[in-house]
């Protein structure tokens, strides 16, 4: 059977994807950098890096540092604001034919609402990923991420002021991430996706100062994959609303465990930095694995951990 | 021109001097497209630690396709590179960031501590090779005479006399290459300066070429993760400390020594 007589589109609330194969907000900027590299339509979406009402600076260097099988990184959430977004990158990407999801992040409930109520009609914009996760910046971002009754209000206000489809994506940094998705699923979010950057540090014994001007930073990459598995694997189970698989996607096979846990679709961080054409091949594998299965479409992976 | 992604194979790996690796390998695209002071990124291996690719400035490329690096070995990414053989695939992705700005006269100073004398040689080779400007004065340091020599020798052969500096005073100037600086001010002419290595050597050659009103050309290191400006990892304060940060991979790694904050 041909590639192109796979069934691989997931739906997402009221949008359908072609694939399940998303770049992770954040890893893929504005996906004009990776224009050598990757045929941007054909991915299942571009996941842009988080947006915020105003530009943003982001945190004072350094921001990264190697870990070992992953990295940590401290950005601080630097963007160009939704304003130059929609004016100086969204026309690329729709020239690309790119399906766009963009992420979005706010220091208020108030914030979230009038970015979404900004994109909601923006041309070429397919769906919203909400940022409530982020751990780098002092105000907003974690207190969102970490209290159900907050994530539920910015869920509200988000689909109060968008007819699009709203992800809520999710940090792992919390005791049990199924009340994080139940709170939100209950609030109106069309799904979620997770897991976002594990809170860690690092410290250079030689001078005894943090690797990262911010001290602590999220934690990317190989490494975190179990942890996100896991997580995908209690939230498939706990909520209705379809799930996005993040966290050390790497290869074909790293994509497909989510898949197997219950993930709905992908998405792909790190990886972009060490191979710019990761998507693409996690793309195909995933293609030639359905097909030495047998089956023809995605759906008939999705949430089949046997027993 | 857009940077590639490749596998190339490497042709010559040549231990220079203890724990200092020359890697040579084919990639004519790349030559063809590369400038001095661009860079690339090198996959240390298959696996998945060392996770990240490695920066490393171009030191050289040929008409025929070659590319060179050079580079210390300093841990677990480098010794890996350090590793490779001929006949093996190294994936690389290049030339990424920007060049230094070249005039074709007046006097030029190459200025390279360390490492960071890599990406002047590519610069001194093309500043010779067309239309050479009238003066082109290395000013080379390095920690021990075993290190410097052999990269001095390059100049040498290209029919410059570089000045030279050891930490330990195994070679040339006992102490600071920037002392050799004192000789281009006595000139009384200007120079046209380009400098690499250390940040204190950078720092103190910027200050001094701001006080004669030389131009500056730095090229900066940082931690980066892709490479291509996605990850924002490599920031940089601005000479504006309020203001947006620069990139190293993006607006860089050659800056005028005026655009960025010297702290």
């Amino acid at each position: 059977m041909a590639l192109n007589d796979l069934d691989l589109s997931c739906r997402i609330g009221s949008l359908t994807l072609q694939n399940p194969v998303l770049t992770a907000s954040g890893t893929f900027g504005y996906g004009r950098e990776f224009e050598s590299f990757v045929n941007l339509h054909r991915l299942g979406a571009v996941v842009v890096k988080g947006i915020s009402l105003a530009p943003r600076r982001g945190n004072p260097p350094p921001r990264v540092v190697e870990t070992a099988c992953g990295m940590l990184n401290a950005i601080g959430l630097e963007n160009v604001g939704v304003e130059r977004f929609l004016a100086e990158k969204m026309e690329y990407l729709r020239g690309m034919r790119a399906t766009v999801i963009v992420n979005i992040l706010g220091d208020s409930v108030e914030e979230y609402a009038e970015l979404a109520g900004r994109l909601d009609g923006a041309e070429g914009v397919a769906a919203i990923e909400v940022n409530i996760s982020c751990p780098n910046v002092k105000k907003g971002g974690v207190a969102f991420g970490t209290d159900p009754e907050m994530a539920a209000s910015v869920t509200r206000a988000v689909k109060g002021a968008t007819k699009l489809p709203v992800i809520i994506k999710l940090s792992p940094n919390v005791t049990d991430i199924t009340l994080m998705a139940k709170a939100v699923e209950a609030a109106g979010a069309d799904a979620v996706s997770l897991i976002n950057t594990l809170l860690g540090m690092a410290i250079d014994i030689r001078t005894r100062k943090p690797r990262l001007a911010n001290v602590v930073g999220g934690l990317s990459g190989p490494a975190i994959k179990p942890v996100a598995l896991r997580m995908v694997w209690q939230v498939a189970r706990a909520v209705q609303i379809p799930v996005i698989g993040i966290g050390g996607i790497a290869t074909p096979e790293d994509g497909l465990e989510f898949l197997i846990a219950g993930a709905s679709a992908i998405e792909v961080g790190t990886a972009n930095f060490v191979n710019p054409r990761a998507c693409e091949e996690i793309l195909a594998g995933i293609g030639n694995y359905l097909e030495t299965q047998k089956m023809t479409s995605l759906r008939e992976l999705v949430g089949t951990l046997a027993a | 021109m857009a940077p590639l992604q490749l596998t190339a194979e490497i042709l010559r790996r040549e231990t220079i001097a203890p724990e200092l690796i020359r890697l040579t390998f084919l990639a004519p695209d790349l030559a063809a497209a590369a400038r001095p002071g661009q860079f690339l990124m090198l996959r240390v291996g298959e696996g998945r630690d060392p996770l990240l690719r490695r920066p490393l400035s171009i030191h050289q490329v040929t008409s025929n396709g070659w590319v060179q690096v050079l580079f210390k070995v300093v841990g677990q990414g480098t010794r890996l590179l350090a590793a490779l053989a001929p006949g093996q695939g190294v994936d690389v992705v290049g030339p990424l960031g920007n060049r230094f700005a070249m005039e074709s006269h007046g006097n030029h100073c190459l200025i390279g501590g360390g490492m960071g004398i890599a990406p002047l040689y590519f610069l001194a080779r093309e500043l010779e090779r067309s239309n050479p400007p009238e003066r082109v004065v290395p000013l080379l340091g390095a920690r021990t005479a075993k290190e410097l020599r052999p990269l001095a020798d390059d100049f040498v052969a290209l029919g410059l006399e570089p000045r030279l500096a050891t930490d330990d005073g195994t070679l040339g100037h006992h102490g600071l290459v920037i002392d050799h600086l004192s000789e281009l001010m006595a000139s009384g002419e200007p120079w046209r300066v380009y400098t690499c290595g250390p940040y204190p050597m950078m720092r103190a050659v910027a200050k001094i070429c701001r006080e004669q009103g030389w131009e500056c050309q730095v090229s900066l290191e940082t931690m980066m993760a892709c490479g291509i400006s996605a990850c924002l990892g490599c920031a940089i304060p601005a000479a504006q400390l309020d203001g947006p940060y620069k990139h190293v991979c993006k607006d860089g790694p050659v800056f005028g020594a005026e655009e960025v904050a010297w702290l």
